[in-house]
């Protein structure tokens, strides 16, 4: 593992590592693991960890196990949880908390989908400040490999002419596209933000 | 009979006269009911049909009133006269309101609402004015057994209401276990944190008020007497006084932990008991507690819930102690509060945080950061001055092994209530009442009772003392004793406040009742009581045994001694007595009996059968009348009596009933058993006990065994009454009439 940061099992030592760095992080302990959100989420049955588990674990020191799970990349934030929880916990964000939080710290899972196209939209995105829609899609259709681009561009071939004809959609976009009128400000303050994370997780990356 | 004089008098209101022919019942009562006053009204229970009665009262010319008009429990405002014995017979809720309004129904409509005229006259006939014993006397003086929390609140409570309290206390101190607490769990918003656990304060008050006695290292060797003059030996120099009621507030003895080897306690001090770790608690006032074996600072602590608790294992407490939960979390606070980067973790298989405050109190432990872990802890090993707890995650599903510097187990709750006296009654109860014995109930007797049924409180089960938990909360089966706090039911320091105040007032309506010679709870204010004819007794002993509520005690002969401020009116020794010398002035086995044969009997090919319902007042008779408001049909051939309790059920009425050509008899009332709702306890339970046996007098009549049938009525069973009710009317037509009609 290339993060050697010991977690005792059942101490509080990753549950503080969570409040202090995962967005909404500090409702983790609040949950009283009814499991209303594991049976709301129409995706629960297909993660390996549903959202209590994912809670369960933090407080049992499952470091590795959380940081490193498909579990949480693959919420698609239909709020079915929030809606229901008795605790009033953010659980929504709290799980692209604890994705983001794994990415960062290089744990999440390799191959993630999610985590890879979230990867391309942040690419494209903070580029010019405005996302590109037209290489976006493209990347996203050629995200594993070229002969499958290739058979989704072919398959997606109409819905592109579509949106040419009825100009949602512009070519010349391909040529580098539109962007913020400020873009070297823009990536100043991505820069500074970059830097105050990271200042506050290095304690936690051993 | 000389002196009596019979009046009916028939309300025609509430559509009574649209449906039944009252000149025809008006008769009845002159002929069959041999009244001498009969008159109708259009309004009965106005201010003037009461005042026609009230003047035929004034006049002399009643001495014994029936009111055919609504159910006996329908405006008894209105018909309360003074002086005269009073019967009702309900046209209304049990006959009008229960029978359809067609040409068809009519006759037995009618024939339904005559019998219950006669049934009523014959009842009065029989009837006399209840007095007051006699017996009664004053005391303004409650004896508090137990000087903990629940008996220094109840005496504080005892003395604001203006009385006298005495406390009688085991040990050299005031304030019981509760004293033992570094703080309590808080019993007011925001429920975020310990509060002082104010015993300080109380002693201060119960020490200042000129209105308590305070005995300490003192106990109650003698008990006797009845509310109103209990005479209460105070050793070991208290001597003799008098009190008017008591209140047992004797708490509990927590359960010894060392019998649970597999949690390591008693191997290592750092395994310790809550008491245990109140008193780590008390050492470090507010500071890091420190672990007992070696002094250093606690940096992870784990406490097991249940433990030894709702656990089914030899040696274990079946129940839950309802508490430790709440002092789990308290206690946890108690390290968090101290040093938030201590970790508290609670292992639970059922976290259970009771009342309004609960969950907020819970919610706060969380924000502090005590960790929960639903888990099932298997052993606590203690190795070379290490101690692992050995659990499995019961959410993970795997077996985890966490050391842990400090562990402390979530024992339970063990009633301190004396002797368990209850006197086996049926074959079947002896059995079930060795199987529930638990040999740890500490068996010194707290009250010392001189009574004939054994000198402390019947307990229920677990050794908690009985009491009507849902209803009548703190009476027991001991008439002016009352059970409050943990020696009642496991509970914590809220609930022990709320039952010290509702004890006190309970004690204190007790003696104010004795002194009038009133029966208290459930039938407060009857002057009734048993009236016993010596000569006719064979002493045979069964009223003494069964009385649910010990109130007969034997003389030096063996014959019953009735002691009337005990008594709480339900008749089971009217209906226990085999040779029915027991009864009461308005209550007897005459009184009944004569209503049950005052019913005509059709002849058996008439195809009329005859069906006697005797339903218990307190539940099945309202639910009854339930039925007849919420207009639900039943046959109309039914004739029912209200009884004080199924208890006073006597079988000479069975036996009479069939023998003078009822087809069917229902027997109504409450559910017995661990979770009786009988308001007399035992009632239900001995009327059971008693028609089990009815069997041989059906059989030495041939008759079918169909024919009586008993049935446990809930009051809210208004749907269910007419169908018991139908069911027999059906049953009697597939095994045909009762030939002994005549
Ligand atoms: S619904 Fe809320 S309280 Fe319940 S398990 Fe999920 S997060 Fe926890
Ligand atoms: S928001 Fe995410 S975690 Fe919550 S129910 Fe929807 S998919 Fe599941
Ligand atoms: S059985 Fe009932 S009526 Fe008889 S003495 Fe006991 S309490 Fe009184």
């Amino acid at each position: 593992m290339s993060n050697p940061v010991t977690v005792e099992k059942y101490r509080n030592n990753f549950l503080r590592e969570v409040e202090a760095n995962v967005e909404e992080g500090d409702w983790v302990k609040r949950c009283m693991q009814c499991g209303v959100c594991s049976g709301s989420c129409p995706l629960g049955p297909h993660w390996e960890h549903p959202p209590q588990e994912l809670f369960m674990m933090i407080r049992a020191g499952k470091r590795d196990e959380v940081l490193g799970s498909s579990s949480m990349w693959m919420c698609t934030s239909c709020y079915n949880c929030i809606a229901r929880c008795p605790r009033e916990l953010p659980i929504t964000h709290i799980m692209h908390g604890l994705a983001h939080y794994a990415k960062r710290l290089g744990l999440s899972p390799k191959n993630q989908q999610t985590k890879k196209f979230a990867q391309k939209f942040w690419d494209n995105l903070s580029k010019k400040g405005r996302v590109n829609e037209l290489k976006l899609g493209l990347s996203l259709y050629f995200m594993n490999g070229f002969m499958e681009g290739v058979k989704m561009s072919l398959k997606m071939q109409k819905v592109g002419l579509g949106m040419l004809k009825t100009k949602r959609m512009s070519p010349f976009e391909m040529l580098g596209g539109h962007g913020c009128k400020d873009s070297k400000g823009l990536q100043a303050i991505l820069n500074k933000a970059r830097e105050i994370e990271e200042a506050k997780i290095s304690k936690f990356q051993g | 009979m000389a002196d009596k004089k019979l009046g009916a008098y028939i309300c025609k209101g509430c559509g009574i006269a649209e449906r039944l022919d009252t000149d025809e019942l008006a008769k009845i009562a002159k002929s069959d009911g041999k009244v001498t006053v009969a008159k109708q009204h259009d309004f009965l229970c106005n201010s003037e049909g009461v005042k026609m009665i009230q003047a035929d009262i004034d006049a002399g010319e009643v001495t014994h009133v029936l009111i055919a008009a609504c159910s006996r429990r329908a405006k008894t405002d209105a018909f309360r006269f003074e002086k005269v014995a009073i019967a009702r017979a309900n046209l209304r809720e049990g006959v009008i309101w229960i029978r359809p309004d067609t040409e068809d129904a009519k006759e037995t409509t009618q024939e339904m609402a005559e019998d219950y005229i006669r049934m009523g006259c014959a009842e009065v006939k029989f009837m006399t004015l209840p007095n007051a014993s006699g017996e009664q006397g004053r005391v303004d003086h409650v004896l508090i057994v137990g000087g903990g929390f629940t008996g220094l609140t109840a005496a504080l409570e005892v003395a604001k209401a203006g009385y006298l309290a005495t406390i009688v206390e085991k040990t050299s101190a005031l304030g019981g276990t509760a004293a033992q607490l570094y703080k309590r769990t808080p019993n007011h918003s925001p429920f975020a944190a310990p509060q002082d656990n104010g015993i300080a304060d109380l002693i201060q008050q119960i020490e200042s008020n000129d209105k308590i006695t305070v005995h300490l290292n003192a106990t109650v060797t003698k008990t006797e007497g009845a509310p109103g003059r209990f005479n209460a030996e105070i050793s070991p120099d208290g001597g003799t006084k008098t009190f008017g009621s008591i209140i047992q507030a004797s708490g509990f003895t927590p359960y010894d932990a060392t019998q649970l080897p597999e949690f390591a306690y008693g191997k290592t001090p750092d395994v310790v008991d809550q008491l245990g770790l109140e008193a780590l608690a008390k050492q470090a006032n507010g500071g890091t507690i420190k672990r007992p074996s070696d002094g250093k600072e606690v940096k992870n602590v784990v406490f097991i819930q249940c433990a030894g608790q709702r656990s089914e294992k030899e040696g274990h407490l079946s129940y839950c102690s309802g508490h430790c939960c709440m002092t789990s979390v308290k206690q946890a606070m108690y390290f968090k509060d101290a040093n938030p980067n201590i970790d508290a973790m609670v292992i639970y298989t059922e976290l259970r945080m009771p009342g309004a405050g609960g969950e907020d109190f819970y919610r706060n432990g969380q924000n502090k950061g005590i960790t929960f872990t639903k888990g099932m802890v298997s052993e606590v090993v203690s190795d070379s001055g290490k101690v692992s707890v050995k659990f499995k995650d019961l959410i993970l599903n795997e077996e985890v092994d966490l050391e842990s510097d400090l562990v402390v187990l979530a024992t339970g709750m063990i009633p301190n209530s004396g002797v368990d006296i209850e006197v086996p009654v049926t074959e079947e109860e002896e059995k079930e009442e060795e199987k529930t014995v638990i040999n740890i109930v500490p068996a010194d007797s707290v009250l010392n009772l001189d009574y004939r049924q054994g000198p402390d409180l019947p307990q229920l089960v677990n050794g908690f003392t009985d009491s009507h938990f849902i209803c009548f909360p703190y009476e027991t089966r001991r008439t002016g004793i009352y059970a409050a706090g943990p020696v009642r039911r496991p509970m914590d320091m809220a609930q022990a406040t709320e039952d010290a105040t509702g004890a006190a007032l309970k004690a204190i309506q007790a003696l104010e009742n004795a002194s009038l010679g009133q029966a208290a709870h459930p039938r407060s204010g009857d002057l009734s009581f048993p009236i016993f004819r010596k000569e006719g007794c064979t002493q045979c002993k069964r009223c003494t045994v069964e009385c649910p509520f010990g109130a007969i005690n034997e003389d030096e002969a063996g014959y019953p001694q009735f002691n009337e401020a005990r008594c709480r009116r339900c008749g089971t020794c009217m209906g226990a007595c085999p040779v029915r010398v027991i009864s009461f002035e308005n209550y007897s086995v005459e009184t009944v009996g004569q209503a049950i044969k005052a019913v005509d009997m059709p002849d058996e090919f008439d195809e009329k059968p005859r069906i006697l319902v005797l339903a218990c007042e307190n539940d099945a008779y309202p639910a009854l009348d339930m039925a007849g408001m919420t207009r639900r049909e039943y046959s109309a051939f039914v004739r029912i009596i209200p009884v004080r309790c199924l208890g006073s059920v006597n079988t000479i009425w069975i036996s009479d009933a069939l023998n003078s050509g009822y087809d069917g008899i229902i027997l109504m009332g409450c559910q017995k058993g661990d979770d009786y709702q009988c308001h007399f306890v035992k009632g239900s339970e001995m009327a059971h006990y008693r028609m089990s046996k009815i069997g041989d007098t059906l059989q030495q009549l041939q008759l079918e065994t169909e024919r009586v049938q008993t049935y446990e009525i809930a009051i809210t069973d208004m749907h269910r009454v007419p169908k018991i009710i139908n069911d027999m009317a059906e049953t009697i037509e597939k095994i045909g009439m009762n030939p002994f009609k005549f």
